[in-house]
């Protein structure tokens, strides 16, 4: 029920793996390795036999009562159908195989060490060409009109916000920021082939879903402001923004602390049979710090199924989302996407990041491989955009911001009871004795306490 | 910026009837919760309750939606009740909640098929099915942060750590997202997860596994800390913490969990952030909890045969303290000591000693005695692991001492 969606701003020839299956929604016969549609049957590890793994895709009822009939454990029914991927070649000789968790492992008298690297890295799976044009030949799934003009305007708007805001913090007008440059493509195209019904568990580089599905930039304002109007009530950082109304998990800072809490909504969707789906992102920082082709091929070592994927071409990125979200749906199992993409802004406003690696690098991922131009290059060429919608879109969106900064900037600040508000559900007498004993301190020095906090 | 100055507040509020209406107001607030039941508090004097066998009394729960609707009224007195073991009471405190309200589910190692190493979920995967009573792989931090999340989208996950000693690798979930979230988040996000299973010293587990993690996650904000020691306070807490809207770590003890006791046979709730009057007495008060109240009543025999009266409390809720009914046995004896499993450096009795010290600095006669483990790693042998752990004997000599 989860995706896991990994970024990897690495230039090119270390480029990351994402591997996700292209699937065509209406039949589900996958390209890669697995195995289902031959095999009639298999055979469990006790024994029991099984039919096709088709039969199990029609409703989960059918599958609990097969479950409960061949009293195997509901919650390991995804399992199962791991065990059908190693074919069951008859070997007469006992020597030949053994038994193992899993399948038949077959022996050998040579001694080969695996190769800590493959011959060949995992292909990106990729749609439009640099240019914006369909590479030919190629299989996605296909973006109306007003989806491609929605995706590219919000991809412009959270441009345009990252620079605004980021340009506020260099002003001393908020405290910390960070942007999404280089990963537009990547937030939207996947909140765009998501439903509001999926759950979001981000690191902290995706507010573009949550613009996608309605926040507005007064709202992403008042976060960073930490006002009275912030659903945090200015108790998290600048952009660690959360809404559980748009199913947005609360952002918080550790690396990777969402991707075993994902297990956990994932497991919450299913026991609600619900047609939704959780995703969980990370970024190198969560996976990629070893020697491996990426990510990518730590799906198979987790037995998870795992595409790579263009993270700077929005199309491939939703055909991507799209196939992975009905796989995870109706398989219940979780899928590893890995997107290549470059992470052009410094980490954060903290960071300056020509410190560790070349500037002509960042310069040219922030150009010539810009997923906003490319995707821009796709839907002009469609007729359906212009320039001058552009231009006017550019401006609406900065004139919008600023006010929102402007009104975010004169909005209060959370009152002092904010501060010892949803520790737990209700104030307990600690807390309370503290509160109080605070706010004497303050009447007798208010000269040393901010004026701007309301009492 | 001030710290927090807890003494100077304390003591503008100590004069006894303010500070018993600002406790008594607050400790209701703590305890009404927004749905349907309450409990039921000792809102008197402690000694005017009773004498030990009764002192559950005040304890008992009207809830609205308990199978007898007078059971208020008609008190445990009339009841025989049944006997378990205290393993048998978290059993069936979990099996009432999760009859109660399916949003609740159990995840753990071997809680599932093998019924959970101490019993607990004995049956249990049979009864409500493999995904509800879930068989995690061996990564504490992965199904913690499961629970989290789950009970961030609506559930009530009650995880089970084999040993509280492995939780120390989820930490990082417990203290940052368990404690955190709902603060974080403004609200929006609730996190109603019980995490417990068993720790404290045992048989010669070794030192890794005799751990006393109460004193590593006494710090956290955001969530609770109880104790359970007897079957009737297991039920009652495991219930109590499972329908609470807060994060809460629910402490046992390896060696506790055959502890047998009759107890009542209506439902029943105890209040998590409330202390229990195990032995009302006049001459020194000794604060404990989990497997050391057995070693403390012991003693306590001992002093009774040698003219000494001691009033003791199972302190229960470690996170907050129930400084109430603590503070109210100071006033009465002047005379305090805590007797606890933790380390000397850093345990519970440090934070409580702290704590009386803050609040009740005035009535106390002489400085608190608090008798703890050394601050060694548990050792394997047997004899030295026996005096890692304070004997009744150290008690009578504590008290004897204390009260010269």
């Amino acid at each position: 029920m989860a995706i896991w969606l990994s970024r990897s701003r690495k230039i090119a020839h270390f480029l990351n793996p994402k591997i996700a299956y292209f699937l065509q929604p209406e039949d589900f016969s996958y390209k890669i390795h697995v195995n289902y549609v031959n095999s009639s049957s298999f055979r469990t590890l006790s024994g029991e036999n099984f039919r096709s793994p088709h039969a199990f895709l029609d409703n989960s009822a059918t599958v609990s009562a097969l479950q409960r009939r061949c009293r195997r454990p509901e919650s390991t029914r995804a399992g199962e159908q791991v065990e059908t991927r190693y074919s069951d070649d008859d070997y007469e000789d006992e020597n030949q195989a053994m038994d193992f968790p899993g399948g038949r492992v077959s022996f050998t008298h040579e001694m080969k060490f695996i190769s800590e690297a493959a011959d060949k890295r995992i292909p990106c799976y990729r749609v439009l060409s640099d240019d914006g044009y369909l590479i030919a030949g190629s299989r996605f799934e296909q973006v109306d009109k007003e989806t491609a003009v929605k995706m590219y305007k919000s991809m412009v708007t959270l441009q345009i916000m990252d620079n605004i805001f980021y340009e506020a913090q260099r002003q001393g007008r908020i405290s910390f920021y960070l942007t999404s440059t280089g990963e537009e493509a990547i937030n939207i195209a996947a909140a765009a082939a998501l439903t509001s019904d999926d759950v979001i568990l981000p690191q902290y580089r995706e507010p573009g879903i949550l613009l996608w599905r309605g926040f507005t930039l007064q709202e992403f304002a008042n976060q960073c402001f930490g006002n009275n109007a912030d659903y945090g009530k200015g108790k998290q950082m600048p952009i660690h923004y959360g809404s559980n109304k748009h199913n947005f998990f609360t952002i918080s800072s550790p690396i990777a602390t969402q991707l075993p809490q994902a297990a956990g909504v994932a497991y919450s969707l299913k026991m609600d049979k619900k047609e939704a789906c959780v995703v969980a992102f990370t970024g190198d920082g969560g996976t990629k710090q070893f020697r491996s082709d990426g990510v990518v091929v730590k799906g198979q070592a987790y037995g998870i199924r795992s595409i790579r994927v263009d993270g700077n071409d929005a199309l491939a990125v939703y055909s991507t989302i799209r196939a992975a979200r009905e796989m995870v749906i109706h398989e219940q199992k979780p899928v590893l996407v890995e997107a290549l993409s470059y992470r052009v802004g410094h980490h954060s406003t903290s960071d300056d990041s020509t410190k560790y690696r070349p500037v002509d690098e960042i310069e040219h991922w922030k150009t010539a491989r810009s997923p906003l131009a490319r995707f821009r290059k796709w839907v002009h060429k469609n007729g359906w955009w212009t320039d001058d919608e552009e231009s006017e879109l550019r401006g609406s969106i900065r004139k919008q911001l600023l006010n929102a900064i402007q009104v975010a900037e004169k909005t209060e600040k959370p009152q002092l009871a904010e501060m010892f508000s949803d520790v737990y559900d209700n104030l307990p007498s600690n807390l309370h004795e503290q509160e109080k004993s605070l706010r004497e301190t303050i009447k007798r020095h208010r000269q040393d306490y901010p004026t701007d906090v309301p009492l | 910026m001030a710290a927090v100055t807890r003494g100077l507040g304390a003591t503008a509020a100590l004069s006894s009837a303010n500070s018993k209406k600002f406790q008594f107001t607050t400790r209701r607030s703590l305890s009404g919760r927004k749905g349907s039941f309450f409990a039921v508090e000792s809102n008197g004097n402690p000694r005017s309750s009773l004498n030990r066998h009764n002192n559950r009394t005040r304890q008992l729960v009207t809830n609205a939606v308990a199978t007898k609707p007078d059971s208020a009224a008609a008190s445990t007195v009339s009841k025989p009740g049944h006997e378990l073991l205290l393993f048998e009471a978290l059993r069936e405190g979990l099996e009432e909640e999760m009859d109660r309200d399916p949003h609740v589910c159990v995840m753990g190692e071997d809680v599932g098929h093998y019924g959970g190493s101490y019993k607990v979920t004995k049956g249990f995967a049979d009864k409500y099915g493999d995904l509800r009573v879930l068989d995690t792989p061996i990564a504490e931090n992965s199904f913690t942060g499961m629970a989290i999340g789950a009970a961030m989208t609506g559930l009530r996950p009650v995880v089970e750590g084999m040993n509280m000693g492995f939780l120390l690798l989820a930490f990082n979930q417990i203290s940052n997202n368990c404690g955190m979230l709902h603060y974080t988040s403004g609200g929006q996000f609730k996190i109603p997860v019980v995490i417990r299973g068993p720790g404290g010293v045992g048989r010669q587990l070794g030192a890794e596994h005799s751990q006393r993690l109460e004193s590593y996650f006494q710090s956290i904000p955001g969530i609770q800390m109880v104790a359970c020691s007897t079957p009737y306070n297991a039920k009652g807490l495991m219930k109590a913490a499972i329908r609470s809207d807060n994060p809460v770590i629910l402490f046992e003890h390896v060696l506790l969990y055959n502890l047998k006791e009759r107890i009542p046979d209506e439902e029943y709730v105890l209040n998590l952030e409330e202390a229990e009057m195990v032995r009302p007495g006049e001459h020194v008060t000794i604060l404990t909890y989990s497997r050391m109240r057995y070693h403390v009543m012991q003693a306590a025999k001992t002093l009774v045969n040698k003219g000494y009266d001691p009033e003791v409390i199972d302190i229960r809720s470690l996170k907050p303290f129930d400084l109430y009914t603590i503070g109210n046995s100071v006033k009465k004896t002047h005379r305090v000591i805590i007797v606890e499993e933790c380390m000397r450096t850093g345990g519970i009795g440090a934070s409580l000693t702290a704590s009386i010290n803050e609040n009740f600095h005035d009535y106390l006669d002489a400085p608190i005695v608090c008798l703890s483990s050394q601050d060694v790693p548990t050792p394997y042998a047997a004899s030295l692991e026996e005096w890692t752990v304070v004997q009744p004997a150290q008690i009578v000599a504590a008290v004897e001492q204390l009260c010269q």
